[in-house]
């Protein structure tokens, strides 16, 4: 029997390589790709408790994060292509129209 | 070590390898690939969990759905004149330091996680005789019913919203 501390250590494990690409990556797409992996993560520590504790809710939780980041995934992606359009880049630092 | 544990540790250490080769690759291309074999172990972690129905939802939508949503704006937006530059921030030492320490507080944390145990009462038999779908839809269809509207409602907004921030203005 596997424990549940190993899925637990797991997910966290990935869930900080995934806010290591976030925090670090240049490229906006992978730092979307970067988000998709942390959800995974709590994904896999929600599926984990779900069937230590015999409950369904934490599948069902799973159910609202995959939609989330479906919808979060064509949201980026169509706010990624309308920037594009505007300055041809995909490097956040380069992005700084902001900065006075 | 048991079976299983072996089972763990293979898929454990390996979508772990994964998501570093994913994350550290220069070409997005080649990213998206390396995801794809990590969201098929992912599923295969969820089998593994009693979850057979989210582990087809997570071939289905991840595997299927977004990854082919990255490659194509990825093919849209045609990358490869950026390949030569620098692929981190000034300030990664930073960022690797703070996923380090994160990882060692969960660690020091999460190590002695404990089932306290009044369970609920889907049970391993329960779920064998009554079928994954079946008690995921139970649950899903009575007692989640609000959330599930306004998931869709979610899903609505994201079609609207995707349309309208990448169509192109016509004057």
């Amino acid at each position: 029997m596997v424990p549940l501390s190993w899925y637990v250590i797991l997910s966290s494990v990935i869930f900080s390589i995934g806010l290591f690409g976030f925090l670090a990556r240049r490229s906006l797409i992978m730092m979307f790709m970067s988000i998709e992996l942390m959800l995974n993560s709590v994904n896999i520590s929600l599926v984990a408790f779900s069937h230590y504790l015999q409950s369904m809710t934490g599948q069902i939780l799973v159910f609202f994060v995959i939609t989330v980041a479906a919808a979060e995934a064509a949201i980026g992606l169509a706010i990624l292509i309308a920037l594009y359009r505007n300055k041809p880049t995909v490097k956040v630092d380069e992005v700084n129209i902001l900065k006075g | 070590m048991t079976i299983p544990q072996l089972f763990f540790a293979y898929f454990a250490i390996s979508t772990v390898i994964m998501s570093i080769l994913m994350i550290t690759r220069k070409n997005p291309v080649h990213a998206v690939l390396w995801m794809l074999v990590l969201f098929v172990h992912i599923a295969a972690l969820y089998l593994f969990l009693n979850a057979e129905f989210l582990a087809a939802i997570q071939m289905i939508i991840y595997a299927g759905a977004v990854l082919v949503l990255f490659l194509f704006v990825i093919m849209l937006l045609n990358l490869r004149k950026e390949e030569g530059e620098r692929k981190y921030n000034t300030f990664w030492p930073v960022c690797a330091g703070i996923s380090v320490i994160m990882v060692v507080f969960m660690l020091v944390i999460l190590r002695k996680i404990e089932v306290i145990p009044p369970l609920g009462e889907y049970s391993i038999e329960k779920i064998h005789t009554e079928g994954s779908m079946m008690s995921v839809g139970k649950v899903l269809y009575t007692k989640y019913l609000l959330p599930f509207e306004i998931a869709s409602f979610i899903l609505l907004v994201a079609i609207i919203g995707a349309v309208i921030l990448a169509k192109r203005r016509v004057e």
